[in-house]
């Protein structure tokens, strides 16, 4: 463990920009990706109402 | 089958950050700038290989005329696309501070864009067909023709001159790189597996459904 404290951890060495600029834009992404698809699911689901076997998603 | 994938990735993911960010040393040359290994490997495996199993799919369903198999394909796409774009976008981040630019034309470079630009294509295609059945087999010809990318993003390292470093790990001799940084890159490779699996096998139900509803209310017009 080499960090000292929480904004050295945060400050990544001086890189903070590029490692947190890459992690967050990595964390939004697939988050999106999971919204989106359960959104697309739930939406067929409401347009056409539920399945005869009674599936839902 | 999608909560147990999906509790794997999280779980794996927890772990490779951990590993990553607490155990994992600074590095002797890039210092903490290279922690970016953990999510730019990860995903630009990930890129080549799901494209992989995209054409794997959509050549199964082209030949064998399984609507299934289209379906998969189909699923598979946008993750595909995602993982090259956190490729590219890690890469870049990881660029400017190491080679002093977040871009050049190099082989391994130029060829993951024209990856990126190989999964839009392919998602278009399939998306401006209208005949379902038409759209699945064209974008499946395009599919198999893009695999040629693959192994030109996988070796552009070793055939041209590139700023882009050569592989760290290989199967064929030691990796390059200290235990806990291997570790940590490994364990985020298999989450990034599990949560594309996740994610495919959640965009494929969504698929299957669409399609189901729709020749359902097909065939109550008839």
């Amino acid at each position: 463990m080499q960090w000292g404290s929480v904004s050295e951890f945060l400050a990544m060495g001086g890189y903070g920009l590029y490692v947190w600029g890459s992690y967050l834009v990595t964390a939004l992404v697939l988050g999106a990706e999971v919204l989106l698809i359960r959104r697309r699911g739930r939406t067929t689901a409401a347009i056409t109402g539920p399945t005869e076997n009674g599936a839902s998603e | 089958m999608v909560p147990v994938f999906a509790v794997l990735a999280v779980v794996l993911g927890i772990a490779g950050l951990y590993v990553g960010f607490f155990v994992a040393p600074t590095d002797f040359q890039q210092g903490e700038s290279y922690r970016i290994i953990f999510i730019h490997v990860p995903a630009a495996w990930m890129s080549m290989f799901i494209y992989m199993v995209m054409a794997f799919w959509a050549g199964v369903g082209l030949t064998f005329n399984t609507r299934l198999s289209s379906m998969m394909a189909r699923a598979l796409a946008p993750t595909g696309a995602l993982m090259t774009f956190l490729a590219l976008w890690t890469g870049a981040l990881w660029g400017k501070p190491t080679w002093g630019t977040w871009w050049v034309w190099d082989a391994r470079l130029t060829s993951e864009l024209i990856l990126l630009f190989l999964y839009i294509g392919y998602m278009s295609l399939a998306a401006a067909i209208d005949d379902v059945r038409r759209a699945d087999k064209a974008a499946a010809v395009f599919a198999l023709v893009g695999v040629v990318n693959v192994p030109i993003i996988y070796y552009s390292v070793q055939w041209w001159n590139t700023l882009h470093q050569g592989a760290s790990v290989s199967l064929t001799r030691a990796p390059s790189m200290a235990q806990s940084m291997l570790l940590g890159m490994l364990l985020m490779a298999l989450a990034f597996w599990m949560y594309s699996i996740a994610v495919s096998l959640m965009r494929v139900r969504a698929i299957i459904m669409e399609r189901e509803r729709a020749s359902a209310w097909a065939q109550e017009l008839a």
